[in-house]
């Protein structure tokens, strides 16, 4: 008889090695989604156990007690408890602890035994507490907490062979009769009570060297120091933004050459016409056109997923937290932030490391003001095509003061919103005071790394894929109806409904200097900003698109007034012109409301911040 | 909290410079100023491990201001805000 699907869920403070025990039992079967109506990531694995029996395990939020005092820390409790929408009750809790620091640990395991479900301590990392001296009396400590007790080595094979085998064991025997809960929100003092009888077994069961690991004491002298740390981080992101640029660069042309191959020849196979023009422009280009952000954000998790495990991450808060803290952003939020120069896709998706729904929020809300790569073809071009390339006090290039003054306004606004945001929006957020373990350092291991980098590339690829296809047929569908009528010389996009809703935005985007072949322009460039550069080449019926960028710049500088340029350049620092980042931003806040604010409070900077730089420049004789 | 021993010796952890060894003497919420309520902050001290007699020692600190502080507390290192810490009394 096969017998029922077996539900473990791994509880644990953070760092204790839970997500390297759930990459170990389960691989690469793992489901990673949102708990409905939360930003919360849900991780289910499964796995078979010795005997055979099916098992499904769910990595909950690492927390530090049930009082569920973050989104992340409702989902544990109220998964526990078997409250959580749309779950099943666990069958078997795994109370996950890092050998080396069991005090915290003891103390939740206590908290969890009052909900009455059948659990398990999994004594995690055993093989670097014993290199340390630390000694456990396993059988005591499982007398003591009257809770089965089970060592395990995550990452090395076949260490966790005896939480197999006790799984066996315990779920072969597991009550049918539902356990009494007598959990209930502790107070402060039971809090006190609970940690001091923590301690108290610890005392009895466990034998602690007299000194700390000296190699975490021995870089974090370096690593933590007021001065010589922020060198270390600063090298650190400036390897990371070599890498994401030079080390993506071979990948991106790779995949681009790729597409614009297959693109081609599906041009040639297939007759002229809609279908042909649907799957090289529609399909081809428009899938294309993300997938190539890939290796970016392969290499841009490779750096995160390597410097989480190694400890480093909190450091890098610890370091930038009162520096950001004066915009009201957390500590965390600097990394995603940083990730969001090269894309704010992988900036955003990184926010997952910001535990509170306040600072997440904000700093989502603001990642896609950071200066992505996909502006600079815009910027370049009209650089190029307007600013002089002449030096500025002697020795400063004036079209790199130029491109300068655009990053420097993006990280400004930013800032800016944030603390907008801080206290108009989100006011009713209790802000997240910082408070942080600092992990002792450990060897990242590759395994771990490549499953995170796995999960996550999937999940770009299927999830924000589906939506961006569905824009990108939308923008073709858009941009080729309907058809020019034959013979007609004028480039098809004249005749299509973009043209149409181009030349009705003309009159709203004539107070900010565009014509409405910019406004024609803005409407492709809704799937990716750099699109608008090929689009502005279609509208001015010049061959070549993208290749001929130096040609399009020519045309351009004949055609706009530089208080034109100028204004282009001001709606770029700012609108959200790219279907990509408000899908993702859609998935990741779980809401479309999220969304909608975001678009909107972009769209209104960009117009107000046209508009002031277009008056200005006629005002000063730019017009 | 009442205390009748040297009370001189007493004094926030918030205050307290790199280097400072000392032991926690009570919780004292109140004082600290933190946008937390008193009851929150007091329980998540102790659930990082901030209870009466556990040893403190101040690790490092933070640039601007001396702040955040990393604090060893008995076997594992929290970082926190001066602003918070001004609830752990120690002596």
């Amino acid at each position: 008889m096969e017998l029922p699907l077996l539900h473990l869920a791994l509880v644990g403070t953070p760092n204790s090695g839970k997500t390297s025990l759930f990459n170990a039992l389960t691989g690469s079967r793992q489901k990673v989604a949102n708990y409905p109506g939360v930003t919360v990531e849900r991780k289910e694995g499964f796995f078979v156990t010795p005997l055979g029996r099916q098992v499904s395990v769910v990595d909950l939020p690492g927390t530090y007690s049930l009082r569920g005092r973050s989104p992340d820390e409702e989902i544990t409790r109220d998964f526990v408890l078997g409250k959580a929408t749309g779950e099943t009750v666990p069958d078997l809790v795994l109370c996950v602890a890092d050998s080396t620091n069991l005090r915290l640990t003891i103390r939740l395991l206590l908290e969890l035994k009052r909900t009455g479900r059948p659990m398990i301590l999994v004594l995690n990392m055993f093989d670097i507490a014993s290199r340390r001296g630390i000694t456990v009396d396993v059988e005591r400590l499982a007398k003591e907490l009257g809770v089965p007790v089970v060592t395990s080595i995550a990452v090395r094979r076949g260490g966790t062979a005896d939480l197999l085998a006790l799984t066996d064991e315990i779920s072969a025997k597991l009550a049918a009769e539902p356990q009494e809960n007598s959990w209930r929100a502790l107070s402060v003092s039971e809090l006190r009570a609970t940690q001091r009888e923590a301690d108290r077994i610890i005392a009895d069961c466990v034998s602690l060297p007299a000194s700390p690991d000296t190699w975490t004491a021995r870089i974090d002298a370096v690593v933590l120091h007021p001065v010589a740390g922020l060198i270390v981080l600063a090298l650190i992101l400036f390897v990371m933004f070599q890498a994401v640029f030079a080390w993506a660069k071979p990948l991106m042309e790779l995949l681009q050459s790729g597409f614009d191959v297959l693109g081609e020849f599906v041009h040639a196979t297939l007759p002229d016409g809609l279908l042909q023009s649907f799957l090289q422009n529609g399909v081809i280009a428009g899938v294309g056109s993300v997938i190539v952000f890939l290796p970016q954000i392969i290499i841009i998790f490779l750096f995160i997923l390597l410097l989480e495990d190694f400890g480093y991450m909190a450091r890098a808060a610890f370091l930038m937290d009162r520096i950001m803290g004066g915009a009201g952003l957390h500590g965390r939020a600097f990394i995603p932030l940083l990730s969001s120069f090269a894309c704010a896709i992988p900036g955003i998706m990184a926010t997952r490391v910001i535990d509170n729904k306040r600072d997440r929020l904000t700093t989502i809300l603001i990642a896609p003001l950071m200066t992505c790569s996909a502006r600079i073809p815009v910027y370049t071009l009209i650089i190029s095509a307007f600013i002089p390339a002449r030096d500025v006090w002697g020795f400063i290039n004036l079209q790199g003061l130029v491109m300068f003054g655009l990053y420097a306004a993006g990280i400004t606004s930013a800032l800016v919103v944030s603390f907008l945001i801080k206290f108009f929006m989100l006011r009713d957020f209790a802000p997240a005071p910082f408070m942080l373990e600092l992990p002792d350092y450990k060897m990242p291991r590759l395994k771990s790394i490549a499953i995170g980098i796995y999960t996550r590339a999937k999940m770009f690829l299927v999830r924000a894929g589906t939506t961006i296809f569905s824009m990108m047929v939308l923008i073709w569908f858009l941009a080729s109806f309907p058809q020019p009528p034959a013979g007609s010389t004028e480039p098809a996009i004249d005749f299509s409904l973009a043209a149409m809703i181009g030349k009705a935005l003309a009159p709203l985007l004539a107070p900010v200097g565009f014509n409405w072949q910019i406004a024609v322009a803005l409407i492709p460039g809704m799937a990716a900003r750099e699109v608008a550069v090929a689009a502005l080449g279609t509208v001015y019926a010049i061959e070549g698109g993208k290749e001929a960028a130096e040609q399009i710049g020519q045309v351009l500088a004949t055609k706009w007034s530089l208080a034109t340029a100028l204004s282009m350049l001001a709606w770029y620092i700012f609108a959200p012109q790219c279907a990509s980042t408000l899908a993702v931003i859609r998935r990741e806040t779980g809401s479309w409301g999220w969304m909608g604010v975001t678009f909107t409070y972009m769209l209104v900077l960009a117009y107000a911040a046209s508009l002031v730089t277009y008056n200005v420049a006629v005002a000063l004789g730019a017009g | 909290m009442t205390d009748t021993t040297d009370t001189r010796s007493h004094m926030p952890l918030g205050l307290a410079q790199r280097g400072y060894t000392g032991v926690i003497q009570h919780l004292a919420a109140k004082q600290a100023g933190s946008a937390l309520s008193d009851v929150e902050l007091e329980s998540r001290l102790i659930e990082l491990g901030f209870v009466e007699g556990a040893r403190v020692e101040i690790l490092h600190e933070g640039l601007v201001g001396g702040d955040p502080i990393a604090v060893r507390v008995d076997s594992i290192t929290i970082a926190v805000r001066r602003r918070e810490a001004m609830a752990i009394i120690v002596a």
